[in-house]
């Protein structure tokens, strides 16, 4: 719309001149140009929110002629001690709690070590982009099952080379044993997944203002001091999205541990998603599916609120 | 805007609340049962889950089954086990489902139950399949109120495969299987006091909670009290099988925390010397030329023979818009494969049927022989609604124990109480059927 300006801005009444309109456009138009997403988003995402709501507020196996109205006994269910389904939500919720906790860390710190390095000028810098960028492309199937035969506990490359090598005398049990099964996990995402969040800060990185660099390094600035004090506060604004979308894939987290742990030892990995889909699509459980979603979506909702709080908080 | 979202979602809500699936069982009881097809040319979609070594078995035999019938096509569909009992349902329930498909006799009262398959009385009349050309618990495992939902295919319970070259490397009689629980135990010491770790206990389902499946009716026992009322797999009996199992572990004849499938993998490297797996293993086994391999009965480890065992069998699923002449034709289907059983047999299962067990052709499969003498002493959960949710109970149990997070006594009184307030939800919700 920006190029509009040019445009002589006959009709603008005078307090809007600093907002130009395009002409022959009215109150509608931007919600026209809105209109597309809108409409893939109410169907795809706001429609099934709320009808997701509405089947938790029944006990609800499609198949069956009727879903009998429970009001919010699937939720109090998942409060009250002593239900199998509560318990094995909550589990799956601190399992969830566990990944967030442990893997969005590296995610947000590794992508920004490397993206720094990438960003600095040295021969064959656009083919190391590519490798690193490259697990990303690989589906969670592709990347899971590699994973777990690697670092399967008896017949693995992994500990067959370290105890190869002497560095291990017993086998480790990367899949099946805790806490082997989490760092497992969060070794797979951080090596599947690192690429985007390096693609982001890289980008970022382009919009760190030279002319702040150079003036720091002529003040005498050492090379920590213009990374914390120049780069980081710049970054701001991708960092605040880096967590966001880093926490709110964490949280979603389910092919991994479907594929490379089964849920092993026991529920110990089994993830909040895993045990939804498993609730909802395999025991036609999907009032109670749905009330742990919706309990799932408000934890998420309250993290980014409080991500959000926090860095609007550090910054101006 | 924030008005019409609301109405826009209200119209979605209304879109997505459909009829139930018709339960009126006289659907499946028209005439002919299934032997001739005379109507008008039809295509029929046939959905199932062999995506290993069986499926291009099945594909030649569906194949066969067109080239002799002009007027009927048959197109068959893949989905993997793991996602068929999810995505069979829910397309039978929006209208988009097949025609015929497979299902796991333990499977079939559950979706009997709640209309996604038809009544075949008709097709086991057409067929003249009598009971005592099955196996009771295969005969009965596809009966739910009265009504017969599964034309039985096969049969496929657990057997006993042995790596020869790994008995031959530590002096054991590669043609002398162990079949007793002393004769197990002394081959595996034998191995160990060569560093051989010869028969690995995996804790998920394949294959130690199918080794526990066995063991348990073995030791007396049942997974389930006879009308699927209670869990009794933590009964002395389930207890002592799983103990047994883990016992393997802590004497060091098999490695601790085994992954997935790497029991198998280990078998055929020749790494492990023993596995309790199921038929559908031989073709892999048998594209090995490096792999030396027998299979026999398992062998008896408690106090009487025992076996895990699940059967598949064709269903016909409930259509939205029933049509009589696709009806027929699907019976007419599933009587020619019923009827054609041996040839299924090379994908190494068992044929359901008696004269076709009895036969010369099958007399020539000397793997699938070895897994026909475990019929008599084949076990399957009973057939109630929603059976396979507290099955999972069971699945959960042996991981915690082979896993070392509990003791075998205490993961299976935990998992028998899930799997009884499970049974209990159940029996509310199928309405004690």
């Amino acid at each position: 719309m920006a190029q509009s300006a040019t445009r002589p801005l006959a009709r603008a009444r005078p307090r809007e001149v600093d907002r130009p309109r395009v002409a022959g456009s009215s109150a509608a138009t931007p919600y026209l140009f809105l209109a597309p997403f809108l409409v893939l988003f109410g169907v795809f995402v706001l429609g099934p929110s709320l009808y997701a709501l509405w089947i938790s507020l029944h006990e609800w196996n499609y198949l069956t002629g009727d879903q009998p109205w429970t009001g919010l006994a699937n939720f109090t269910d998942l409060f009250e001690a002593g239900t199998a389904s509560g318990r094995f939500f909550w589990q799956s919720m601190g399992a969830t709690g566990k990944f967030v906790l442990f893997s969005v860390p590296p995610l947000v710190l590794v992508p920004l070590g490397v993206a720094l390095v990438l960003n600095a000028k040295f021969p064959g810098r656009n083919f190391f982009r590519a490798v690193y960028f490259a697990p990303y492309v690989l589906g969670v199937a592709v990347v899971s099952l590699t994973w777990r035969f690697l670092l399967d506990p008896a017949i693995g490359l992994v500990n067959f080379y370290l105890t190869e090598w002497g560095i291990i005398d017993t086998p480790i049990a990367w899949t099946n044993s805790l806490p082997w099964a989490w760092v497992t996990l969060v070794l797979v995402t951080v090596w599947w997944t690192l690429g985007f969040n390096t693609v982001i800060y890289l980008a970022g990185l382009q919009d760190v203002s030279r002319d702040l660099v150079e003036a720091a390094r002529v003040d005498g600035a050492s090379r920590w001091q213009v990374f914390r004090h120049v780069t980081v506060p710049q970054l701001r604004n991708v960092f605040v999205f880096v967590i966001t979308v880093t926490i709110i894939a964490s949280a979603n987290m389910f092919g991994q541990s479907y594929m490379i742990t089964q849920g092993a030892p026991g529920d110990e990995t089994r993830t909040a998603i895993m045990y939804i889909a498993q609730e909802g699509f395999q025991f036609k459980r999907m009032g109670n599916a749905a009330a742990m979603s919706v309990i799932l979506g408000l934890f998420l909702a309250a993290l980014g609120a409080l991500n959000f709080a926090v860095f609007r908080g550090r910054g101006e | 805007m924030r008005a019409g979202a609301l109405a826009g979602a209200g119209i979605l809500l209304a879109g997505c609340a459909r009829e139930p699936l018709a339960g009126d069982a006289s659907v499946g009881d028209d005439a002919g049962g299934g032997t001739t097809y005379d109507g008008p040319p039809v295509s029929l979609s046939y959905w199932n889950g062999f995506t290993g070594g069986d499926g291009p078995i099945m594909l030649a035999l569906v194949d066969k089954f067109n080239g002799a019938h002009p007027n009927i096509d048959v197109a068959m569909n893949l989905v993997r086990w793991e996602d068929y009992y999810q995505k069979v349902p829910a397309a039978v329930y929006s209208g988009a489902g097949p025609d015929v498909g497979i299902m796991h006799i333990d499977q079939l009262a559950t979706y009997a139950a709640l209309n996604v398959i038809l009544p075949l009385d008709d097709v086991a009349a057409a067929l003249g399949l009598a009971e005592d050309d099955f196996a009771p618990v295969v005969w009965e495992g596809g009966i739910y109120n009265g009504k017969r939902y599964g034309i039985p295919l096969d049969m496929h319970p657990l057997g006993f495969f042995y790596n020869k070259g790994v008995m031959k490397e530590a002096g054991l009689d590669p043609n002398k299987p162990p079949a007793t629980a002393a004769e197990y135990e002394a081959a595996l010491e034998q191995m160990k006091s060569k560093g051989i770790q010869g028969s690995w206990v995996s804790p998920f389902l394949f294959t130690g909670g199918l080794m526990f499946q066995s063991l348990v009716p073995q030791f007396g026992g049942s997974l389930y009290a006879a009308d699927g009322s209670r869990a009794t797999f933590d009964s002395d009996a389930g207890v002592e099988a799983l103990s047994w199992l883990v016992g393997l572990v802590d004497k060091g004849y098999s490695p601790p925390n085994v992954g997935q499938d790497a029991d198998n993998g280990a078998f055929m490297n020749g790494d492990n010397a023993f596995i309790w797996n199921g038929p559908w293993i031989i073709g892999l086994y048998a594209s090995n030329p490096a792999l030396e391999w027998g299979v026999t009965p398992l062998p008896r480890i408690g106090t009487e023979r025992g076996a895990w065992g699940n059967s598949h069998n064709f269903v016909v699923m409930n259509q939205r818009e029933p049509d009589p002449n696709r009806l027929q034709a699907s019976k007419v289907f599933i009587s020619w494969m019923s009827n054609h059983s041996i040839e299924w047999a090379e994908a190494g299962m068992v044929p359901a049927r008696r004269q076709v067990r009895e036969s010369r052709a099958f007399a020539k499969l000397a793997e699938q022989n070895q897994f026909a003498k475990e019929i008599d002493y084949m076990h399957l959960p009973p057939p109630v609604p929603g059976i396979p949710d507290a099955q999972e109970a069971v699945e959960r149990a042996v991981n915690e124990a082979v896993l070392r997070i509990k003791s075998p006594r205490d993961a299976l009184a935990d998992g028998a109480r899930i799997a009884n307030d499970l049974l209990a939800e159940n029996r509310a919700s199928y309405g004690g059927g």
